[in-house]
């Protein structure tokens, strides 16, 4: 390393040329090119879902349980009675996502995932925060809003992981599944295991930025920078999953 | 604005010292990189004409017994006879290594890595760092590529194309086991290299020019590698996506790319739901912008040494700059021209022809723009002057092919012949083979600091590009009457009987063109351990890179970073004692970049090297 440490600490002087094209930095412009190759990794899975979903007729007509209605304990054998799933129709995920913990025996149709959804978006929220913050170089603001976006994202984790165990249970597998085509069951494990593990990756990231805040390493430096590129990467993780959510859950 | 350009690591440059494995194994020097991405593509790539060597002598003596072939290659040529199974894997293993390894990692890691930062006028890459694991990543993938062939059942056999089933059962074929895993894991790692190594070029291409580099005054091989690393960015991650998916199907059960159809012939799985189709059109997504990661360095690297040694300023520079630009668009909605065969809707199938036959257009623009800068010049017919006039020869030839090909209807009957192997070998492997020869000659200087022996050069260019044409051309009349391609022996079909003879001629062909690689090999070793000592701009050119000492420092110039007053292709200008003007020559009052961007024009200080 030590050879070329003044390089690469000297970005802002080897770069000669006037005006810096975009007005951003050689590492924020990286993040940036990262995030759209990056999405075009998500957009192959995303089509493979619809390749594979699409050869199949669409979900049948659900006009029996209705929101929060009651049904039976065993909820999936409910459904199975009731002739919701069939074996070469795609099933309709709020029939299949639709508990809520610690509430048995409640149709709650997709009511869980939301709660998901709204808790990541909330956690991109403090991170414009914690940018805000950073921008007016108020170390203890920017430290604050970095906690409460690792507890949103760890909290998504969890929530994630309750819903994978709550699906594993009533039988779920990467090769099988109770509800109808072997592939959704799939398909939903990988793409949202793969969004995970960019939350993950995010949750991680933050966690080593947020102990750098505390340092002062971001202070010292005079910029809080790194809290932007971490946050360009969070929006991003943010906004795949509203696109996972749409095309898993919603239609 | 006095620090601007600041060097003075140079001043603490003998504070640090600099051991053997952070100057050649670790090194996160861009030059030193580049060298190693060399390296290792000619070994490949050496590697990969062996191969083609044993096929080869398979397809012209069908019957013949090589005792040799036991030696080499054990069980898999036992009794001197190529074992069917091992002929798939070589193919498959040559097509991937030929493609990913040398003509993308070998060709594109090489020179934008060399090139980069030295024609745009940087110190080095933005990330160092990144740009050593991009190698590292590079040479780990080759290493267990290389490892596959060793492993029971052999290698991958399906293909360069790995289409399920063979690739997603893994007890299809003897390939489809381990090794159909180790070319997953391989080829992994190299889209990890290949997407550490893009966004580093991209970063630095924008951002770290130097003062007065305006995009428009960039040398085309810096505009070709842009592109390249665009569209490496933008469809190796779907090839991610889609190995990703094909994992998951080979080892835990899913059935993304089994359908009713395949579960029936693999007898008993029921495994159904998926579609080979899907993944042909995950793979081609990346498969066709790939041909255009190969070939597009090679046209830029030709554009460069095109026009210095025509001694004229390149034609149509910005015209040059749309075609890149507009290959690299089209090139991401043709990938159905490979598929025109699945079933695909008929109306699907001539949007898809209509893009590939408009690709025609941008390509048709270089290729005149090429001759046209040829077209009365002052020729200096140097080894790499050469291999870049052959690399347009074979963008002729090839590219007129492709127009066949891309016609849905013609297709049907030439789809997998030995047509399609013709059409490709001229276009994307030997014209991009010929490119990244060019470069090599034309850059040994600058890489190794001594010149490449011109006679030797000379002779290389003859017989490979003889040998080439002589493997090729003939390929496409056994393609016409339908021989197809993968085929281990013909001799079953009468038909093809009768093409014996012109397999014997191809391969004594192919093994004399290989013979005339060794030429290249020890000129290029022997070059760069003892060759004559080069001077600072040997070919009187014009870019950046020539203003750098021939002794490789370490942030490329000892003092600043030159500034640049003017495009790269000033070259016979009237009124000038050279014929060339390097980009770092103000004309007489041009203002400074550096006062132009401060918005205090003074004049320049020493105005007399306007007339250099
Ligand atoms: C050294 C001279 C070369 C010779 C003699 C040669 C010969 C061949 C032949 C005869 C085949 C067809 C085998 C078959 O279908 O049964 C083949 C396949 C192939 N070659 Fe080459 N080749 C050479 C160099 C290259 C280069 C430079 C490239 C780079 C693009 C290349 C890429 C491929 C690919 C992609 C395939 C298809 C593999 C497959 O079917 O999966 N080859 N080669
Ligand atoms: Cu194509």
């Amino acid at each position: 390393m030590a050879n070329t440490t003044n390089l690469s600490t000297d970005k802002k002087t080897s770069w000669g040329g006037g005006k810096s094209p975009f007005s951003v930095s050689y590492g924020k412009l990286m993040m940036w090119i990262f995030l759209l190759s990056d999405a075009f990794t998500f957009s192959s899975l995303l089509i493979a879902y619809g390749f594979i979903r699409y050869s199949f007729p669409s979900p049948m007509e659900n006009t029996i349980v209705k929101p929060l209605s009651h049904v039976a304990e065993h909820f999936t054998e409910a459904m199975n009675k009731a002739g919701l799933f069939v074996q070469d129709h795609w099933p309709a995920p709020e029939l299949v996502f639709n508990h809520f913990p610690f509430i048995h025996g409640i149709h709650l149709p997709l009511f869980f995932v939301s709660l998901m959804t709204f808790i990541l978006i909330f956690s991109s929220v403090t991170m414009v925060l914690a940018v805000e913050a950073g921008h007016r170089m108020q170390k203890k603001e920017v430290a604050n809003y970095m906690l409460l976006t690792i507890i949103g994202g760890a909290a998504f984790l969890g929530c994630q992981a309750w819903e994978w165990t709550t699906f594993i249970g009533e039988g779920a597998k990467l090769y099988g599944n109770p509800f109808g085509p072997r592939s959704f069951a799939a398909l939903f494990f990988i793409v949202t295991g793969f969004h995970g593990f960019h939350v993950f990756s995010g949750v991680v990231l933050n966690i080593i930025i947020y102990i750098n805040v505390l340092n002062g390493t971001y202070e010292k430096r005079g910029h809080y920078e790194m809290v932007e590129k971490v946050g360009l990467y969070w929006h991003f993780v943010d906004l795949v999953w509203v696109f996972v959510f749409t095309f898993f859950y919603l239609i | 604005m006095s620090d601007h350009n600041m060097n003075n690591h140079h001043e603490d440059h003998g504070h640090h010292k600099e051991t053997f494995i952070s100057k050649y194994i670790f090194s996160m020097d861009h030059k030193m990189i580049s060298r190693q991405f060399l390296i290792t593509g000619i070994i490949m790539g050496t590697l990969g004409m062996l191969m083609s060597m044993i096929f080869r002598l398979q397809l012209a003596y069908p019957d013949m017994k090589f005792s040799f072939l036991e030696g080499i290659l054990g069980h898999w040529g036992k009794d001197g006879k190529l074992d069917p199974n091992f002929y798939l894997a070589l193919i498959t293993i040559h097509g991937t290594i030929m493609v990913f390894f040398v003509l993308t990692a070998g060709l594109s890691g090489t020179f934008s890595n060399l090139l980069i930062p030295l024609q745009v006028g940087a110190r080095d890459m933005a990330s160092p760092f990144m740009n050593m694991l991009s190698y590292w990543f590079f040479f780990l993938s080759s290493v267990v590529l290389v490892f596959s062939l060793f492993v029971d059942g052999g290698p991958a056999s399906a293909g360069w194309t790995v289409y399920p089933p063979l690739s997603a059962l893994p007890k299809a074929i003897p390939g489809s086991g381990t090794g159909m895993t180790l070319w997953l894991v391989s080829m992994i790692l190299f889209i990890a290299s290949s997407l550490l190594g893009g966004i580093n070029y991209i970063a630095t291409i924008l951002n770290m020019r130097t003062l007065g580099m305006k995009m428009t005054r960039l040398p085309l091989t810096i505009w070709a590698f842009l592109v390249t690393a665009v569209l490496g960015l933008l469809s190796f991650p779907v090839l991610l996506g889609g190995s990703l998916l094909l994992v998951f199907d080979r080892s835990f059960g899913t059935s993304f790319y089994l359908s009713e159809i395949v579960a029936e012939f693999a007898g008993g799985i029921e495994r159904t739901g998926g579609s080979p189709i899907l993944f042909q059109h995950l793979f081609w997504f990346l498969g066709h912008p790939e041909v255009y990661i190969i070939l597009l360095p090679a046209l830029g690297i030709t554009s460069e040494v095109i026009a210095t040694n025509s001694r004229k300023p390149i034609f149509g520079y910005r015209a040059m700059i749309g075609s890149i630009l507009a290959i690299g668009v089209l090139s991401f909605i043709v990938w159905g021209h490979h598929m025109f065969l699945t079933g695909m809707n008929p109306f699907l199938g001539s949007v898809f022809m209509l893009g590939t036959l408009i690709i025609a257009v941008p390509s048709a623009v270089k290729t005149f723009n090429y001759l046209a800068t040829l077209w009365q010049g002052n020729l200096q017919l140097t080894p790499a002057m050469m291999f870049a006039i052959g690399l347009v020869s074979f963008f002729i030839s090839g590219g007129l092919t492709g127009i066949y090909l891309g016609n849905a209807a013609l297709d049907i009957n030439l789809h997998d012949t030995y047509f399609v192997v013709a059409h490709f070998h001229l276009v994307m492997g030997s014209a991009a083979i010929f490119g990244m020869m060019s470069g090599i000659y034309h850059w040994f200087p600058k890489m190794f600091g001594r010149m490449m022996n011109e006679t030797a050069g000379q002779i290389h260019f003859w017989l490979t590009l003889i040998s080439a044409y002589c493997v090729f051309f003939p390929m496409h009349f056994m393609g016409l009457a339908g021989v197809p391609r993968r085929y281990y022996a013909n001799t079953a079909y009468d038909q093809f009987n009768v093409f014996i003879d012109m397999n014997q001629f191809i391969t004594i062909a192919a093994l004399l063109g290989g013979l005339a690689q060794v030429i290249f090999l020890v000129n290029f070793f022997y070059s760069a351990l003892k060759g004559r000592k080069a001077t600072q701009n040997p070919w009187n050119s014009n870019t950046l890179e020539w203003t750098a000492p021939v002794e490789h420092l370490h942030g490329n110039w000892p003092g600043e970073i030159p500034h640049v007053y003017r495009w790269a292709y000033d070259y016979s200008k009237p009124g000038h004692n050279e014929d060339f003007i390097p980009q770092n020559v103000p004309d007489k009052g041009q203002v400074d970049p550096l006062e132009e961007a401060t918005g205090l024009p003074e004049p320049v200080k020493n105005e007399n090297s306007a007339t250099h």
